[in-house]
C-alpha cells in the first residue's frame, strides 16, 4: 500500500490550512473530510478574520477552497474516517471507504453540535427540530417555538427567533442563563419570551412533524404545545475515531505547543484540541503551525 | 433543453447560498423559493419533502436535501 508523507483528517479552516503548508512544502499527501468548511461554513458574519473586514462564512470557506484546490490536493470528500491506529512507524487510516496509510496524521476534524439525547430528537431532526438556527429559523414565522439551552449561542438563535416567531420559550438546565448581559435583558425584556431555567427537557413529541415538548422543573413534567425546537447546547469533539490518543474532560484532543498528541507523528489542529479559544483565525494557525512541525519531524527520521 | 430547478431556501442559511452559488457558477438558471417568507412555497416543500431543513433543490422532480454536490451534479449531467 501507498505510503503518504501525510494524511490531513478535515477540512475546515484548520486542516484546508494545512494542506495549502503541505502543498508548498511539496510533501505527497491526502485529505479525507466529511465536509468543505465545518463550522465556518455555518457561520453567519465574520467581522475578526483579517484581511477582510466583512465577509459571510460561506463566502470565506469558498475562499479557503478555491486556495486549497489551486495545488490539485487530492481530495476524499463525504469520507468519515472510522480509525486511526499506529502501528511501529506509520499510521493506519481507516475510513467508510478504505484504508490509507502515512508517516504523520493531522486530525483536524473539528467540533459538532451536541444533541439532546432523548426520545423523539432522531425522529423529528428536520421535522421541527434543528441545530441551526440560522438555516431553518425563517421557516417557523409566526410559530410557537423553543430554543433549548443558556449559552451565547441558545442566545443568539433567541433573538433571531424574537423577531419572527410568535413565542419563543427558551429552556435551560441551569439556574440561570450564561452569555452575554446585553442578549440576556433583550430576551428578558421581550414579552414574547418565557425563559424556564432549572428546566430539563425530556421527551420531543410529534407525529409528522414536532408538535410539543416534554419538560421537567420542579419535579414535575409538563407538556408545551409547539411546532419548532432548537437545540443550541454547545459542541462536541468529532474525536470518536482515535482511541489512543489523550483527550481532556471535554474530549478534546491534548496538544503541546507542536500540535503533538501523545502518540508520535500523530498531529491535531483546531477545535478538536485543546487549544484555549475556539475561532476561525486560530484554527487556520493552528493549522499551519501543525503542518510546519510535522515537516521538521518528517525531516528529522529515517523511515525504514 | 435545459432541467426545470427550484430552490427553496432561507435568505440565511449557509448552505442555500453554496447551492446557488454552485448552480451559478455552472451556469443553471434556476428559481429561487424563499420558504421564510413565501408561506405557500414552504407548505410546498414540506409536503415533497416530508421535512423542514432547507436547502431543497427541485430538479424536474427528483428532489434532492441539502447540498449534495455530487447527486446536483449527476442530476444534471455536469
Amino acid at each position: 500500500m501507498k505510503i503518504y508523507d501525510l494524511i490531513i483528517i478535515g477540512a475546515g479552516p484548520a486542516g484546508i490550512t494545512a494542506s495549502v503548508y503541505a502543498a508548498r512544502k511539496q510533501m505527497d499527501f491526502l485529505v479525507i473530510t466529511q465536509d468543505i468548511g465545518g463550522q465556518a461554513a455555518w457561520s453567519g458574519d465574520i467581522e475578526n478574520y483579517t484581511g477582510y473586514q466583512f465577509i459571510t462564512g460561506p463566502q470565506l470557506t469558498q475562499k479557503f477552497e478555491e486556495h486549497m484546490r489551486k495545488y490539485n490536493t487530492s481530495l476524499k470528500e463525504k469520507e468519515e474516517v472510522l480509525e486511526i491506529k499506529k502501528s511501529g512507524e506509520i499510521i493506519s487510516v481507516k475510513t467508510v471507504k478504505g484504508d490509507y496509510q502515512a508517516r504523520a496524521v493531522i486530525i483536524a476534524s473539528g467540533k459538532r453540535s451536541r444533541e439532546l439525547g432523548v426520545s423523539g430528537e432522531k425522529e423529528f431532526k428536520n421535522k421541527g427540530l434543528t441545530y441551526c438556527a440560522t438555516c431553518d429559523g425563517p421557516l417557523f414565522s409566526g410559530k410557537v417555538v423553543a430554543v433549548i439551552g443558556g449559552g451565547n449561542s441558545a442566545l443568539d438563535a433567541g433573538l433571531q427567533l424574537v423577531k419572527i416567531a410568535e413565542k419563543v420559550y427558551i429552556i435551560n438546565n441551569t439556574p440561570k442563563l450564561n452569555g452575554d448581559a446585553i442578549m440576556r435583558k433583550k430576551l428578558e425584556d421581550s414579552k414574547r419570551v418565557s425563559i424556564f431555567n432549572d428546566t430539563k427537557v425530556t421527551a420531543v413529541l410529534g407525529d409528522k412533524f414536532v408538535n410539543a415538548i416534554k419538560i421537567k422543573r420542579d419535579g414535575t413534567e409538563e407538556i408545551i404545545s409547539l411546532q419548532g425546537i432548537f437545540v443550541e447546547i454547545g459542541l462536541i469533539p468529532n474525536a470518536d475515531f482515535v482511541k489512543d490518543v489523550e483527550r481532556n474532560i471535554q474530549g478534546e484532543i491534548k496538544i503541546n505547543a507542536h500540535n503533538q498528541t501523545n502518540l508520535a507523528g500523530i498531529f491535531a489542529a483546531g477545535d478538536v484540541t485543546d487549544v484555549p479559544e475556539k475561532q476561525i483565525i486560530i484554527a487556520a494557525g493552528e493549522g499551519s503551525k501543525a503542518c510546519l512541525n510535522i515537516f521538521k519531524y518528517l525531516n528529522s527520521k529515517t523511515f525504514s | 433543453m435545459a432541467k426545470s430547478v427550484r430552490v427553496y431556501s432561507t435568505p440565511t442559511c449557509p448552505w442555500c447560498i453554496r447551492v446557488k452559488q454552485f448552480l451559478k457558477d455552472s451556469n443553471i438558471v434556476f428559481e429561487d423559493y424563499d420558504v421564510g417568507t413565501d408561506q405557500v412555497r414552504a407548505e410546498e416543500m414540506i409536503k415533497k419533502t416530508g421535512q423542514m431543513g432547507v436547502p431543497v433543490i427541485d430538479i424536474e422532480g427528483e428532489i434532492i436535501v441539502g447540498f449534495d454536490k455530487e447527486k446536483i451534479k449527476s442530476s444534471l449531467g455536469l
